[in-house]
């Protein structure tokens, strides 16, 4: 096997409940005792001594019910979130396409979108815009491409975001449900797609409830259950698992 | 690394049509009905309102600025101290894009811009600009996690607009309170742009004095996001 690309080491990640913020500071300062012991005792733990690696071209699923964590992971490997403990180590760039529309801005249009999210993931403007119609194309967005946002629904979305993730020469590729909203027509489109970035070695982590997707696609895949991982394995085995509980 | 925001024309209009309405309000107010005793009074105000728009325009604006691009932040791993930065930039540009408004009103008033505005102008941006930023990343990073600092901000910056000489002279504040006056980190700053604008002169003093200022707030607000930036996802 090649070498690790993303490396978990004995990660755990919790948050601490802020409840006693939602109050504002008002209620903070007159509630300053509890609200004090309530930022160092509360803590929600989602993730507890996490431990895997992901190798360079391979692609792994994770599997798992809602609220387990799999987003959170996701956000790990994004850089967006940092673990509590334990250390996380990635190397390459990241394409993160984390829940629906990879972090659009609601007034600004697609096209302004693709810009905008092209640079954001450390491309050159010009490189942006030279792929800028392949990845119009891809979408099938037509002259929507030219409206804000906030105009889409929620499949438009996650064809655009799709279409820029997968352009924009990822390196690390996640991918987390986001096939879920799109037509069929679209995510076959999306996996065909994916099946090449396979062939090409690219690296990718893939969250998704489609048994048969992550069947199709992944070469192992884990089933992360009460804050660990419950199993890891192969996809048939894994998943076969899974759809018996 | 450059993000570009959406920034009208129209935004550079309103942003000149704010303080000359401010500073026609408080023409009436002061010159007509109050009589204060001063010559060229509408030209004292727009040289201090001037800059004062661009400070409260970015920091009113500055506890929205993470809440309004939740979703980018949530998603992509990049600096987010960018998005104030060109907030503050973006306001910045407007001010100096008003400049000529103020030269015009020299103009009118039959004085003309000072060969002092060369260096004076770049230095009191830097200034101005490292206050504000520093500002904006305290007020926009605590937003996150006390959201009812938005409305706090707008009650201060106006308490700010107050205490600072904006309005008046800082000649005509009595004298039991002048030592107070240096307090307010925005007071010395304005009083220097003014001086600049309507005499061409920069008071060392003052000048320091905002200088150690800005860096003092820019160094608190550079911590401050330092020590919240990696919970920005978690809280949003």
């Amino acid at each position: 096997m090649s070498e690790p690309v993303i490396i978990f080491d004995h990660v755990s990640k919790s948050y601490p409940l802020y409840h006693h913020i939602t109050g504002g500071i008002k209620n903070f300062l007159f509630n300053l005792p509890k609200a004090l012991s309530s930022i160092k005792n509360s803590k929600h733990e989602v993730l507890k001594d996490i431990s895997f690696a992901v190798y360079k071209g391979e692609t792994l699923g994770i599997i798992g019910r809602n609220g387990v964590g799999k987003s959170t992971t996701l956000g790990l490997i994004a850089g967006v979130l940092r673990p509590s403990k334990g250390k996380v180590t990635v190397k390459g760039r990241i394409s993160p396409l984390l829940e629906l529309g990879g972090g659009f801005h609601q007034e600004l249009t697609g096209k302004e979108n693709i810009m905008l999210n092209g640079v954001l993931l450390g491309l050159t403007r010009n490189e942006v815009k030279r792929k800028l119609d392949e990845i119009i194309e891809f979408s099938e967005l037509g002259d929507f491409i030219y409206q804000p946002i906030r105009t889409y629904s929620s499949g438009m979305e996650a064809r655009l975001g799709f279409s820029v993730i997968a352009h924009l020469d990822p390196e690390i590729l996640l991918i987390d449900e986001v096939l879920a909203v799109g037509d069929m027509e679209f995510q076959k489109k999306c996996l065909d797609k994916m099946m090449g970035f396979k062939k090409s070695g690219v690296t990718m982590v893939f969250v998704s409830h489609s048994k048969e997707d992550v069947e199709g696609i992944c070469d192992r895949v884990i089933w992360i259950d009460n804050r660990s991982i419950r199993m890891a394995g192969t996809p048939k085995d894994v998943v076969l698992h899974y759809s018996l509980i | 690394m450059k993000v570009r925001y959406k920034s009208s024309f129209l935004g550079y209009l309103w942003s000149i049509a704010h303080p000359l309405t401010f500073a026609f309000v408080f023409f009436i107010a002061f010159k007509m009905v109050m009589r204060i005793a001063m010559e060229n009074y509408t030209l004292f105000l727009i040289a201090g309102l001037f800059p004062w728009q661009w400070f409260s325009n970015s920091v009113n604006l500055s506890p929205m600025v993470f809440l309004g691009n939740a979703s980018i932040i949530k998603k992509v791993n990049f600096p987010r101290n960018i998005i104030p930065f060109t907030i503050v930039l973006q306001d910045m540009i407007h001010f100096i894009l008003s400049i000529p408004v103020i030269i015009l009103f020299l103009f009118i008033y039959r004085k003309s811009p000072f060969l002092s505005w060369f260096y004076g102008i770049p230095l009191l941006m830097v200034i101005q600009f490292l206050m504000t930023f520093g500002v904006s990343l305290i007020v926009s990073s605590v937003n996150l996690f006390f959201r009812d600092l938005e409305r706090l901000t707008s009650i201060f910056v106006t308490l700010f607009f107050y205490f600072t000489p904006i309005i008046y002279p800082e000649t005509m504040i009595p004298e039991t309170y002048k030592p107070f006056i240096n307090l307010n980190p925005l007071a010395p700053l304005v009083v220097s742009w003014r001086n600049l604008f309507l005499k061409g002169t920069l008071e060392p003093f003052y000048l320091l004095i905002s200088f150690l200022y800005a860096i003092l707030i820019f160094a608190l607000g550079y911590q401050v996001y330092r020590k919240l930036s990696w919970r920005f996802a978690e809280i949003l």
